[in-house]
């Protein structure tokens, strides 16, 4: 069938080619006949009007993807403090792009179609004009000036904490790995123990050090969870290659590297359920909806799963290009309120306990030489794993 | 020089008067030549060879974008049954179409296919020159980027497949075989080729810069140079400048991919085990690799503009508008590009404050692009315009340049760049403006030049059939891509379908890959054009195009040396189109200022 479809579209192409050429051949008619293959008035002339037709087609273009796709971007519906900030500078930035788009085009293809060659007709000869030259140096400076000063006071907004902010802020850290997310929490303390993939044993699998004063109230979890209205720092490991944490409606991202820690931070301002009642985020969750019940109609007469109903959910995402996977590496976000995160803080286990439980269960089924492991023994045996690997290497 | 120059001319009238003494064998013209235009043509169509490959990557990952997962008869017939097993693309095959279009189309089609085909015909041939300073370091330039392209394509076909780490082989993704099959043999065969292609380019730029310097024919000043030369010669300096620096990251990738040093590799824990490395920075690669990868961005884009300048002058028959300022905004261009690197890692974790450094210069780059933009406008003002294929494509460049370039704003902007950072709307905006615009600056510079080159004409029904479909479907593929990069649609990813929040784009990426396919298939007609005209076009004339430049002024056949007898002198700039006073409405750079007559330029 795909066969069939192509063979067909590959006959359509060329007979359209060949159609296309013949209107070419055809605005010679009458001509007389041109063989130098050098543009002459009627070549001109088609070319001429094309091109204001082209101008046409770019308006449309931009006015149809506006139309339909406008209402897709990020421009609205952020959920940080900084998010108005940004979408601001960027909506600034695209009316200001779409009025020199649309006058520049303008006068390119207007200009083509104006003075498009004939026989006899003499080009005024006009090779520079100093006046202009800084008329057009100049107001792109000043714009553009405008502009940098403006992303430049946001860009320190956004990326600079204060000293005050970051001591009442929650610290989190986002673990990427191949091609999972995991986020570790700093605890009542507030602050995560030291950590190295060199820890990494077992159900440690953050690589946290265990012997860390800090890390004894560390937890982990698999979704992160923040508080709305509240400073969230985020500190970002890779254990493999590099990552980028991306949440875009947060208007946030970081790359993730191995070997270095790095950091984002905002202030979470709507929470999930109040993001869910958005006009706008309903109406495409609903789209999206309608789509894909669409192709689940489809899925099931193929005798496949239909597809879950969609519901809204803040994301982080890898955006980084990280491995064959790449494409699904993500975690779900919930921002919760103060109450509920408070509620979701308790009864979590911390990694020194799981570390615990998982070690007592393994001596339960396995009896051990080792019965209880003590941090003493972990960075034994950490040592031990260091020595392995390079003894690996070296072979 | 001038021994070299003589020798030459010597040479030459030996040629002319006893036939037999040409001593060209097949292999020493047309394999092993030293003469600079069949250089120039062995470049173009390596050029064009490894872009059909680049062009028909980019339509297999496009067709599974919009139709995700599905079986094609064609995935299972190019990609085999390893990496399409009934025709369904894998995810592993995906990564590493895109790394080796990205690769190619930059490295091989627009850096060595473009400006290495026109510098080398056109430096020699527009400053009244014998050849280049050396022929034969050019030709083991264009041989070690001959070498280059056949291990480029070797390393398609290694059994752990092909460097699929994208084209900027970020480590430790790259370095790592552990990490993504592709890393393994692949990846090495992708840092020698490069390794290869980077020496190619320091030898072919070298020459360049040393020819314009010192080969210029009597009378022929710098500020008489078309802008073609200008902007090959300042491309060059780029080159030698930045290229360096990629071969040194590539060096020290071989080291730790190789020899377990750690410059870029730290505390790594993969497939269950602590690798030994310790110390290094993947931010430093980074580094060293956007040095060379923006200034690449010129370095591809220059010489496009350059050939723009000459085809829209000649072609409006008016002179191209604000000459000086056109060299200095190559200049501003080439200088900025060098201090500009580092707003392709706004969130890769270095300094905010280089961050904000970094926006500075960035957006200080767009006043010369500006100032480009408006002064080709200009020029097209009350010109006489002869709508010939390569014009129009000159046209598109300009209006493509500006499309992509005006995006470069919100990109080049720290702030936005945190939330539009590797999404399409990065793809839709470099795609755009270095893109289609370095390829229509390639097409326009083939349809001006091919009589210069071969002698024959191509077919302009053909051309204007070519340019209106690929005009058509460049904004139809890139359009559309600015607003799923602004709805947040990461790129690299092999399907979408992994994100409900993503669903609503399908259909625009359907839409993308319809023109993208039809794009595609029209390159058809420009490839049967060109070869057919090769052989059967209408033979041209001396100088088809009513052009000012000295290339026009050479025999149409071709002889190593360029010129019978004495070389041209110049006595004007090369831009004296509709010059008042002259009956003509143009006037060759070697014809003698009449009695009386003024520069009327500045």
């Amino acid at each position: 069938m795909t066969t069939l479809l192509i063979l067909i579209v590959v006959l359509l192409l060329a007979i359209a080619i060949w159609q296309l050429t013949k209107i070419f051949d055809l605005t010679q008619v009458g001509e007389n006949v041109n063989d130098t293959q050098i543009a002459d008035d009627n070549d001109n002339k088609v070319n001429g009007y094309i091109m204001f037709a082209f101008l046409g087609f770019i308006y449309l273009t931009t006015i149809y993807c506006v139309w339909n796709y406008g209402n897709l971007p990020l421009l609205k519906d952020s959920a940080s403090e900084h998010g108005p900030l940004v979408d601001n500078l960027m909506s600034i930035s695209l009316v200001l792009i779409f009025i020199v788009q649309t006058v520049t085009q303008a006068l390119l293809h207007y200009f083509a179609f104006k003075y498009k060659g004939k026989k006899g007709q003499k080009a005024m000869y006009f090779a520079d004009n100093n006046k202009l030259e800084l008329v057009w140096s100049s107001i792109p400076a000043i714009v553009l000036a405008g502009l940098i000063l403006y992303g430049l006071y946001s860009w320190n907004n956004i990326m600079y904490v204060d000293k005050e902010d970051e001591q009442d802020a929650i610290v989190i850290e986002l673990y990427a790995q191949q091609f999972k997310w995991e986020a570790r929490y700093s605890g009542a303390d507030n602050v995560l123990g030291k950590a190295n993939v060199r820890y990494i044993e077992g159900a440690n699998n953050l690589g946290v050090d265990l012997s860390d004063p800090n890390a004894q109230d560390d937890f982990a979890a698999s979704e992160l969870h923040i508080p709305k209205g509240k400073r969230v720092i985020f500190k970002m490991r890779s254990q493999d290659v590099l990552h980028s944490a991306y949440l875009p409606h947060f208007r946030a991202q970081m790359n993730c590297v191995p070997g270095m820690v790095t950091q984002f931070s905002f202030i979470p301002t709507v929470t999930t359920a109040e993001m869910r009642e958005k006009p706008a985020i309903i109406e495409k969750v609903n789209h999206i909806n309608e789509l894909r019940a669409k192709k689940s109609e489809q899925l099931v007469a193929n005798g496949q799963t239909a597809l879950d109903p969609y519901t809204f959910d803040f994301l982080l995402l890898c955006n980084k290009i990280c491995g064959a996977s790449h494409y699904n590496m993500q975690m779900k976000v919930v921002v919760d309120t103060p109450e509920d995160f408070k509620a979701w803080l308790k009864d979590k286990q911390t990694i020194v306990q799981a570390v615990k439980t998982a070690a007592a269960e393994a001596e339960k089924s396995e009896k051990p030489a080792t019965p209880t492991i003590d941090t003493a023994k972990v960075k034994a045996v950490v040592k031990d794993s260091t020595a392995v690997a390079q003894t690996e290497v070296k072979k | 020089m001038s021994a070299e120059a003589h020798n030459h001319g010597h040479e030459h009238d030996h040629d002319h008067g006893h036939e037999h003494h040409h001593k060209d064998t097949f292999i020493t013209k047309y394999i092993f030549s030293i003469d600079h235009k069949m250089i120039s043509k062995q470049y173009l169509i390596t050029g064009i060879i490894m872009g059909i490959i680049g062009i028909v990557m980019s339509l297999l990952f496009r067709m599974q974008l919009a139709w995700p997962e599905e079986s094609f008869k064609i995935f299972n017939v190019l990609l085999g049954d390893k990496f399409a097993p009934n025709g369904v693309m894998t995810n592993e095959i995906y990564l590493a179409l895109i790394t080796i279009h990205g690769t190619i189309m930059v490295f091989f089609v627009l850096t060595a296919g473009l400006s290495g085909t026109f510098s080398n015909l056109l430096i020699p041939l527009q400053i009244g020159a014998r050849d280049m300073a050396s022929g034969f370091l050019n030709m083991v330039s264009y041989w070690l980027f001959f070498l280059s392209s056949v291990i480029m394509v070797i390393s398609l076909f290694v059994e752990s497949g092909p460097a699929s780490a994208g084209w900027t082989i970020y480590p430790p993704l790259s370095a790592l075989p552990q990490a993504i099959s592709g890393s393994g043999a692949g990846m090495t065969l992708w840092l020698v080729s490069m390794a290869i292609f980077i020496a190619s380019s320091l030898l072919g730029s070298l020459n360049y810069i040393v020819t314009v310097i010192n080969l210029r024919t009597k009378g022929m000043s710098m500020t008489r140079l078309p802008l073609t030369v200008w902007a090959f010669f300042i491309t060059a300096i780029i080159g030698v400048i930045s290229f360096p620096v990629l071969l040194s990251a590539a060096l020290l990738l071989i080291f730790d991919r190789s020899f377990g040093t750690s410059f870029f590799l730290s505390d790594i824990y993969l497939a269950g085990e602590v690798l030994n490395y310790q110390g290094g920075s993947p931010v430093l690669f980074e580094h060293l690799f956007w040095f060379l990868g923006h200034p690449e961005v010129y370095i591809v884009l220059l010489p496009a503009l350059g050939i723009t300048s000459e085809v829209i002058a000649t072609n409006s028959r008016k002179p191209i508008f604000g000459y000086r300022a056109m060299i200095m905004s190559i200049i501003a261009i080439a200088f900025l590009s060098t201090i500009v690197w580092g707003h392709h890692m706004f969130i890769s974790g270095m300094n905010p404050f280089l961050g904000s450094v970094f926006t500075f210069t960035t957006l200080l780059i767009a006043i010369p692009s500006a100032v480009k933009a408006f002064n080709y406008i200009t020029t097209l003002w009350k010109g006489n315009l002869q709508m010939n294929p390569a014009m129009l494509f000159s046209i598109g460049l300009v209006s493509t340049f500006i499309t992509g370039g005006l995006t470069g704003i919100i990109l080049g902007d720290s702030t936005l760049d945190i939330n539009v950072h590797d999404t399409y709307f990065v793809v839709a905006h470099f795609h755009l403006v270095m893109g289609i615009s370095a390829l229509y600056g390639m097409f326009a510079g083939i349809y001006h030049w091919f009589p210069r080159m071969f002698g024959r004409m191509l077919n302009k029904n053909l051309g204007y059939v070519h340019f209106w479909v690929t005009a058509i479907c460049a904004y139809g593929v890139f359009f559309p891509m600015h607003f799923i990069g602004m709805a947040g649609l990461p790129r690299r990813y092999y399907t979408n379908t992994n994100f409900p929040l993503f669903d609503d784009l399908q259909n625009v990426n359907v839409i993308i890959t319809a023109f993208a396919l039809v794009g595609g298939a029209f390159q058809l007609v420009f490839l049967w054009n060109f070869f057919h005209s090769i052989f059967y076009g209408k033979k041209s004339v001396q100088n088809p195009w009513k052009s000012n430049t000295l290339e026009w002024t050479a025999p149409i056949e071709h002889m190593h040396g360029n010129w019978p007898g004495e070389l041209p002198e110049v006595h004007r700039w090369a831009y004296d189109y509709s010059k008042p006073g002259h009956d003509e409405d143009f006037v060759p750079q070697n014809v003698p200022m009449k009695p009386g007559e003024e520069v009327l330029h500045h």
